[in-house]
């Protein structure tokens, strides 16, 4: 088998989107962890993410994060323009530390979760979401 | 304001015991532009969103949240409260455009 010039430019093109694309991706939701926690140690903690393992639509897929004891929850959503979500602070009469809310979500991709807890140390919990249809316009 | 009617709803029991925990949600109709989405003459619409959203109770604070624009339209947030006494939710919605929303709930503590 013979590999034309159009041939071996389309398989390296092929090559570099799929090594290339999932790295981008990672690399993009450890510098919004980064921002977040400052390179603070992220340990294993009771944080626990809810979200639907398929949303057929991006527009509102509904979110819930729960930490006991947490300062504030992050949300982000990596692969969304705009991957901050938002940030709940919990105040002294917060009966638990936890929140929902509806998200939008640009496509399948895993909703991050970092809570801040009292000592300064972070936690992290990750949701795959399936989503059918994006829901960031453009 | 800008051309649509914001009206907050919220929900919080009537009642409760000394020290519960109760279940507070919030909605509000707003467009959440998110500064990417382009009309139909091609032009890109200006980001204007909800970008923070407080809760208290007696003055006391219960959360906080600064929102972005990946929250979806018609932010609803749901979240548990303790209620020491009888007393009055505050809840606060601030606007890119610098409009406040506000509305408020009382309880009945027993």
């Amino acid at each position: 088998m013979t590999y034309s010039r159009r041939r071996t430019l389309a398989l390296g093109l092929g090559g570099l989107f799929v090594t290339v694309v999932p790295m981008r991706v990672s690399a993009d939701a450890q510098g919004l962890i980064a921002a977040f926690t400052g390179g603070a140690e992220i340990v294993e903690g009771a944080l626990h993410i809810t979200a639907p393992e398929i949303a057929e639509n991006g527009n509102a897929v509904p979110v819930t994060v729960a930490c006991p004891d947490a300062v504030s929850i992050r949300i982000l959503a990596p692969a969304n323009p705009n991957p901050e979500v938002c940030t709940v602070h919990f105040g002294p009469l917060a009966g638990s530390h936890s929140a929902t809310t509806r998200i939008r979500m640009a496509e399948t991709m895993d909703v991050i979760a970092l809570a801040e807890m009292p000592d300064g140390t972070f936690v992290q919990a990750a949701a795959n979401v399936r989503v059918t249809i994006g829901g960031c316009g453009g | 304001m800008s051309g649509f009617d914001v009206r907050p709803r919220v929900r919080v029991p009537r009642t409760a015991s000394v020290d519960e925990v109760v279940l507070v949600r919030t909605l509000i109709n707003h467009p959440m532009e998110n500064g990417h989405r382009v009309d139909t003459d091609g032009n890109i619409v200006p980001r204007h969103i909800i970008n923070r959203f407080t809760c208290t109770f007696n003055g006391e604070t219960v959360i906080e949240m600064d929102i972005e624009p990946s929250l979806s339209a018609n932010p609803f947030i749901e979240f548990e409260a303790r209620v020491p006494q009888s007393g009055e939710f505050a809840f606060t919605w601030l606007d890119d455009d610098g409009s406040i929303y506000e509305d408020s709930a009382s309880i009945t503590v027993a």
